[in-house]
Order: structure tokens, then C-alpha cells, then sequence
């Protein structure tokens, strides 16, 4: 590691934003401001925001949460209260922090919900998550946005047609009576064409680890990046502020030829080119972060950085189709995508990035991503022939994160990987005979 | 007839049978006649019964089916059921299906139905997503066009065309179905030593797995039956299961119960073959629409379909009066999410109401139900001792 990590212009930004976010929420009741707690994947950042709505992200707190190792203490109290032990730990912080009185991660206590907007995409917990919030706070209002799944590996009319329904009967009057704002369609259109402009940029970042070295870490600095967009910023100017910033930055990385900064610094040499599949684990992130560029490893491509929407493939919100584009968007997200398309995804990214390898984290109580995870990993070793390795931990418990387990399995990976890569030299060595 | 004892025998076999050895035969005995395995927990089986196709429950191995591969492709923090599903069929034991459904009832489910796709299993395999909009004209009409792609997946096979006649038909005998087992449970209520929660668990499974027909003829025969003033009552409390309603205990856990000083007066094993109350109109011009408004307004409650409008705490409650039932068990498979994160609502729930219960896990293949059966039997025998508190349903 070479130098000290500086405060980039992009992280002051994005600090603003989300200082400022929560600074909003604090406040929200007392300026008469209405609070829709709603989920990352299928985010409808662009109707809240239509609707003057502040958003609450559930998952994004027990995240912060176990960031700031409050985590367990949450969870200890979900358990007490017949949660069980094999559920979602996402589901348990949040619930758990609700019973110790709701307050969030900057140490400010959250709002209530004036709704609950259930866009539920490629995930079942959602729906027992808000239904369990229902009962705590009976007066809310909840919105259900059912999202077809991708089962064939397509976005149908009729699945698009069956969205838009819901938006018009369902959705759109609910948020107007909550709101008491009447829903305008260009204010809407003003949003989304500020989405696509984020969209562009994000892509463009990720697609910088093209680069060797790669100049970003896709999965750890990765799930800063998507912080903005994935949390309430996406159809803001303020978002296409952060990625324009986040670009030039990593442009200059490029031009400098530097690789990706850690949280001691800039990692000095590129070993390996990775994949990850899967969420990471919060409670541990900085260890977890570590071990990996303590090998030299940096992530060029990572499932989960896609879970807000995947924008890879081309697709963008489109202000000419509002509400067509808002359903294909959550139809989208990534495990809304069904297991071979998930796994096209990854092969992709696994050749357009040069990657050596593939890695899985599964998460034990994640079944939207777990299930299927061995699978697609020996589909994928089979087709790329890459090699593949294998964890588990999980994302805000603390309990399953065996940090030892972990460094030994991806110790004998990177063993691999080494050997590889040497049996790879010699084979391309011109021969003395 | 058989007698009740050989036919309940009968019912055991076909239930356990997992070569699925009555399907194949049904598809040898005529050309053209398709098999299709639907996942659990429900799928409305009018739809392929009229497009000329037989309906198969797959449910697991429970403890008849040793696992093998299907560890290879699930990690040990997921439930039972995907793997030894996957054991079965990778076996080659449903080598004489067709295709596939995969209702959406968890995220375990709908990503095995994308193994089977990565596996190129079957000739077709189709996810189907269940509505969770419940407006007629939104997600009603989504629902009908998910039956109408299942018909055109049979269709590609058989080239049949349906017909309003051949749908009007099939709704009728599923129909008769639900009638005759509502039937059977409505004399348990009342005489539940007539027949074991054992036996009418075989005779239910039985109807996953072969002709709808010759069910309704077993149903009867066992209506019939326990018509009869039979049997000695015992000195057992009644009570209702909730949360087995996908992957099912083993027959030794659901004795074991019974055992234990329980009748079971309600379940939700074999939901599916329960999921909707009542009649469908049988007699219409839009038979997909009259399944569909079944599934909008006739659904019994399920960890899988979103509730907030219906809760499904004063469903139970409600379950739990109409039978007359002294307590709830709510039995959660392992690591299944919809039903594990159901729990702390019914629980909170009949706290407040004052319904007596208890919680206890279980997989598919465990035989040693020793701690269930002692947990089961504390349970009643506290029940017993508070004789004269009946459950109180606000
Ligand atoms: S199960 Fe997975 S996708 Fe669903 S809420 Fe939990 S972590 Fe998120
Ligand atoms: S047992 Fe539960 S988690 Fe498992 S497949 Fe069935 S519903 Fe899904």
C-alpha cells in the first residue's frame, strides 16, 4: 500500500447527500413532509420524489447498522420476539431497531411511515418484511407493486401491461392520497431523464475496469458507488453531480496508471482480476475488504452492485414511457433476472473484464441470491472455465462471520489462482528447443 | 369397494410412490396424454386436467429419498424440499413428465425453477407467478393469461385445443374434490377418532399424484365411511398445524402428534389441494376468469401471497373456532422463509387473543421426533389441566 487514503471531491459529495437525506428525515414530520419506506431493488426513487416523498431504505439502515456494530444487539432483540434464527438478518436488525426505538444509523430517530411501498422485485422477504411492519404501525398505508419475474429470460408486453395497471390503480392514487399532491407526469418525465443520465455515468464507471489495472474495486468501493443512485438520489441533478465527479476522478486514476484505493491506501499491485457473485458481509466489510487486497485481488465486476438495476445491457429509464419504464426497471434488477440470465450476466462481465476468477459469497439467510448460487458457479466454471471459489457469511450477523474459515478458503483460492497463472506464463513462453 | 383399511393402503403407496408409477401408466393407457410436475404448494390443476394433462404433485422426498446431488446444488442453510426434489428428478424417477411448474411461492422455488432451466429438464418449464395484486381486472387478468401459457405449453405437445366445455368440466370435478375433502374434515371436527391425521394424509397426498376421477371416487368411498358412528373417542385435545403448508413432515412426526394427545382438526399440509374455499362456477362463459376470481377471493390464507388486506392471524383464529379447537401448532419447516418469518405475527398475534400455542421446526427427512413429541405432549397435557379456558377469539 502506498499512500494514505485522501477524502476524493466524490466522497464529500456523496456524504452531503446522505447526511443531508437523513438530516431531512429527522425533520420530516415537523415540516409536513410524508416518509415512504420502500426497498433498494425496484426503487421508485423517481415517484416518491414526484410525490415530495423522503424515503426510507430498511435494508440500507441494517446495513449502516452493522457497519456501526450495532447489529447484533438488534438482532438479539428480533430473536426474543419469535424471530427466527434462519431468517433474513436484514429483516431482524430492522425489526429489532424498530422495538429499541427506531433509531437510525446517524444516531437520529427515524420517522414513521406515512407508507409502505412494497415494490416487490426478485425477493419474497420484502413482502413478509412489510407485512410485519404493517402490524407495527397499523395506520400505514401499503402499497404493493407486484413484479413479475424474468422467467423466461424476457420482459413481456403483458408483464410491462400488468405493471403500468397496478401504477394506475394502485399505486399512483394511493401515493396522491397519502401525498395530497396530484401526480404530474412531467415532473415525473424531468426525474427519469435525470435517471438516464446517472445510468450513462454509472455504467461508464464500472466499465473502467476494463483498465489494468483497474482503477475502482467493483464490489467493495463498488457498493459506495452505488450508494447514491440506490438510495433515493437517482432523477436528481444532485446524483448526476456525484458520478460526473466519481468519473473525472477515476479518469485521472487512469491517466496515472493507479489501481483501486483500499482503506489503507492504494493497493500497489494487481494479482487477480475477480468476480463476485452475492452481497458482502457488513459486520466485518473492512476484514473482509482486506483480505482480498492484502492478495493483491480487486473485484472488476460484482452482482450485487447491480441489485438496484442493471444497467450493463443498455437499459434506461425513459422519460417518453414513464411508467413502462419504471416497471421494466424494476422487472430488471438483478435477482429479478432468472438463474440463466444471471448467469450470462456474470459470463460476461468474467470475459469482457479479464477476470481470473469467480468467487461466490453466500449469504446464509439471503435465498433470493443463495439458492441457485452452486449452480450458476458450476455452470460458469464449466462454460469459462475459470476457476471458482466458494464462502459463506452473511450480512448483518456477526455470528456467521467465521473471519478464519474465510481467509483459509480464500488463501487456497488465491493458491490457485497463483499456480494458474504460472502454468499460464510457462505455456506462453517461447520454448528453448 | 376396498375396504377402508386396504384403501387407506392404497392411498399410502401412491402417496409415497416416488417413480410416480400411477402417472405413467395413466400416460401409457392412451396416446397424446401429458404429465406435468407442479412444485407445492398450489396450482389451479383445472387448467391442465382440460388441456388434456395430469397434474403431479412433487413434494419432496420427505425420509423416503436419500439426498445425494441435491446437497451438491444447495448450501446447508436451505430448506429440504429443493434438494431432494432435484435427487428425484435427476434420477430420472420423472423421466416420464413432460414439463414443469414452478408456482411462486418462495425465492427457494423460483430459483429452482432456474436450475431446472440451466439443466434443460423436462420439455417445457414454466415459472408461474401468482399474482399480488388482487383487482379482478389487474392482477385477475394477469393470472389468466399465466393459465393461459401454461395451456399453450401443453398444447405445443398435444395439439389440443380447450375448450369453455372442457374447462367447465374439469372445474366441476375439482370442485367435487374440494367438497368431498372439506367433507371429510368437517365430520373429523366433530369425530376426529374416526379416521388418523395419518390416514387422511394419504388420502390427500393420494389426489396429488393421480386422476382427479379416481379420487373423487377414494373421497367418497372414505366419506362414506367415516360417516359411521366408528371408533372410541380418546382423551385428546384438538388442535390445529399451521406452517407445514410446503415441505411436509415425515408420517412418524405427523403420528407422532396424534400420539402426543392431539387430534388435528385443521392443517395446511397438502394446502394446495385446500387453497380455495369453496366452489368455482362451474357453469360460465370465462372459466379462466372464474379460476382467477377463485384465486382473488376464495384463497385460504398462505405464508406466499401477501395479506395485508386479509391477515392471516384472524384467518388461523377464525380456523381455530369453526373447529372448536383448543390450541395451534405452528410446525415450520427449517430455513423456509415465508413460513418462519409468518411466526412472530401469529404468535404476537394469539397472544393478544389469548389462543394457547407453541412453535416447533422440523425437516423432511428427520425420524427422530422425540423433543417434538414431548414438546406436543406437555402442550396438551397443559391444555387438559386448564380444561375450562377455551380459546377466546376477539
Ligand atoms: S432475503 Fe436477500 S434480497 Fe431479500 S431482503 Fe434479505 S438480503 Fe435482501
Ligand atoms: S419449504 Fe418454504 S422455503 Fe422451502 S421451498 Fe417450501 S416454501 Fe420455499
Amino acid at each position: 500500500m502506498k499512500s494514505e487514503v485522501k477524502k476524493e471531491n466524490s466522497m464529500i459529495l456523496q456524504k452531503e447527500m446522505i447526511e443531508g437525506l437523513f438530516n431531512d428525515l429527522a425533520n420530516a414530520k415537523a415540516n409536513g413532509r410524508k416518509v415512504c419506506y420502500t426497498f433498494v431493488p425496484g426503487n421508485l426513487s423517481e415517484l416518491i420524489r414526484t410525490f415530495d416523498m423522503l424515503p426510507v431504505y430498511p435494508e440500507i439502515n441494517a446495513l449502516q447498522n452493522a457497519m456501526r456494530k450495532k447489529s447484533a444487539a438488534y438482532i438479539k432483540e428480533a430473536e426474543k420476539h419469535a424471530h427466527s434464527e434462519d431468517v433474513c438478518t436484514y429483516v431482524k436488525c430492522d425489526v429489532g431497531m424498530l422495538l429499541k426505538g427506531n433509531i437510525g444509523p446517524t444516531g437520529q430517530k427515524l420517522p414513521e411511515p406515512d407508507v409502505l411501498l412494497l415494490s416487490y422485485t426478485g425477493c419474497f422477504t420484502f413482502m413478509k418484511w412489510f407485512e410485519t411492519l404493517k402490524r407495527e404501525y397499523p395506520d400505514t398505508t401499503v402499497i404493493m407493486l407486484h413484479t413479475p419475474y424474468q422467467e423466461n429470460g424476457k420482459m413481456t408486453p403483458e408483464m410491462t401491461q400488468y405493471m403500468v395497471k397496478q401504477f394506475h390503480e394502485e399505486v399512483i392514487p394511493k401515493m396522491e392520497a397519502v401525498s395530497g399532491i396530484k401526480f404530474d407526469e412531467e415532473k415525473l418525465k424531468k426525474h427519469l431523464e435525470l435517471s438516464k443520465e446517472s445510468e450513462d455515468w454509472i455504467t461508464k464507471i464500472f466499465d473502467t475496469t476494463k483498465h489494468r489495472p483497474s482503477p475502482i474495486d467493483a464490489y467493495f468501493a463498488g457498493v459506495y458507488y452505488i450508494g447514491p443512485i440506490n438510495i433515493g438520489f437517482r432523477g436528481t441533478q444532485e446524483a448526476v453531480d456525484y458520478y460526473k465527479a466519481l468519473y473525472a476522478e477515476i479518469q485521472e486514476r487512469i491517466q496515472l496508471g493507479l489501481g483501486p484505493v483500499t482503506p489503507e491506501g492504494e493497493m500497489s499491485e494487481e494479482k487477480y482480476r475477480l468476480v463476485v457473485e452475492g452481497p458482502p458481509n457488513w459486520t466485518s466489510f473492512r476484514e473482509f475488504w482486506k483480505i482480498f487486497y492484502d492478495m493483491g485481488a480487486v473485484i472488476v465486476a460484482s452482482s450485487y452492485t447491480k441489485v438496484g438495476g442493471v444497467y450493463d445491457l443498455g437499459w434506461r429509464h425513459n422519460p417518453e414511457k414513464p411508467l413502462e419504464s419504471l416497471a421494466e426497471y424494476c422487472m430488471n434488477c438483478y435477482t429479478n433476472l432468472n438463474l440463466p440470465q444471471r448467469v450470462d450476466l456474470l459470463s460476461k462481465c468474467i470475459a469482457e473484464y479479464g477476470a481470473d476468477g469467480y468467487v461466490t459469497n453466500s449469504i446464509k439467510s439471503c435465498n433470493s441470491f443463495s439458492a441457485g448460487q452452486l449452480a450458476m458457479m458450476r455452470e460458469i466454471e464449466d462454460k469459462l472455465e475459470v476457476p471458482v471459489g466458494f464462502i459463506e457469511s452473511d450480512l448483518v450477523d456477526p455470528r456467521y462471520f467465521s473471519y478464519s474459515n474465510i481467509k483459509n478458503r480464500l488463501e487456497s483460492y488465491f493458491q490457485m489462482l497463483a499456480q494458474r497463472k504460472m502454468m499460464k506464463e510457462l505455456a506462453n513462453q517461447p520454448s528453448n528447443t | 369397494m376396498l375396504d377402508f383399511k386396504q384403501l387407506i393402503k392404497e392411498c399410502k403407496e401412491l402417496a409415497f410412490d416416488l417413480n410416480f408409477t400411477r402417472a405413467k401408466r395413466w400416460k401409457e393407457e392412451a396416446p397424446g396424454r401429458v404429465v406435468v410436475g407442479y412444485m407445492p404448494v398450489y396450482f389451479p390443476r383445472e387448467v391442465l386436467h382440460a388441456a388434456g394433462a395430469l397434474p403431479v404433485a412433487i413434494f419432496g422426498g420427505g425420509d423416503k429419498k436419500q439426498v445425494i446431488r441435491g446437497d451438491a446444488y444447495y448450501q446447508s442453510y436451505i430448506c429440504h424440499i429443493p434438494r431432494s426434489t432435484l435427487d428425484i428428478v435427476l434420477d430420472g424417477q420423472t423421466a416420464h413428465f413432460d414439463g414443469y411448474i414452478f408456482p411462486s411461492i418462495c425465492d427457494v422455488i423460483r430459483n429452482l425453477s432456474g436450475i431446472f432451466k440451466l439443466n434443460n429438464i423436462g420439455k417445457f418449464i414454466k415459472y408461474m407467478d401468482f399474482p399480488q395484486n388482487f383487482l379482478p381486472e389487474v392482477g385477475g387478468v394477469f393470472y389468466q393469461q399465466e393459465m393461459q401459457h401454461v395451456m399453450h405449453y401443453v398444447q405445443e405437445i398435444n395439439n389440443k385445443t380447450v375448450t369453455t366445455a372442457d374447462l367447465n368440466h374439469s372445474i366441476a370435478l375439482y370442485n367435487k374434490n374440494r367438497q368431498l375433502i372439506e367433507r371429510i374434515y368437517e365430520i373429523r371436527q366433530h369425530y376426529p377418532w374416526r379416521m388418523t391425521i395419518e390416514e387422511v394424509y394419504y388420502v390427500l397426498r393420494a389426489g396429488t399424484v393421480i386422476p382427479v376421477e379416481e379420487h373423487n371416487q377414494i373421497l367418497e368411498q372414505v366419506c362414506n365411511h367415516i360417516e359411521q358412528n366408528i371408533g372410541e373417542p380418546q382423551d385428546k385435545v384438538k388442535v390445529v398445524i399451521s406452517g407445514a403448508f410446503c415441505e411436509q413432515p415425515s408420517i412418524g412426526l405427523i403420528k407422532s402428534i396424534e400420539e402426543a394427545g392431539c387430534y388435528v382438526v385443521d392443517d395446511d399440509y397438502m394446502l394446495g389441494s385446500r387453497m380455495i374455499l369453496g366452489d368455482i362456477s362451474a357453469t360460465t362463459n370465462s372459466p379462466l376468469e372464474a379460476i382467477a376470481h377463485a384465486y382473488i377471493y376464495q384463497s385460504q390464507y398462505s405464508s406466499s401471497i401477501y395479506d395485508v388486506s386479509n391477515p392471516k392471524e384472524n384467518r388461523l383464529a377464525e380456523i381455530a373456532k369453526k373447529r372448536g379447537a383448543d390450541g395451534v401448532l405452528f410446525a415450520s419447516a427449517s430455513f423456509c422463509d415465508p413460513s418462519l418469518l409468518d411466526a412472530p405475527i401469529f404468535q404476537k398475534a394469539f397472544d393478544k387473543m389469548g389462543i394457547r400455542y407453541i412453535a416447533f421446526q422440523f425437516s423432511e427427512n428427520i425420524n427422530q421426533y422425540k423433543v417434538i413429541k414431548e414438546q406436543v405432549g406437555a402442550f396438551s397435557d397443559s391444555i387438559k389441566l386448564w380444561e375450562d379456558e377455551s380459546v377466546h377469539i376477539s
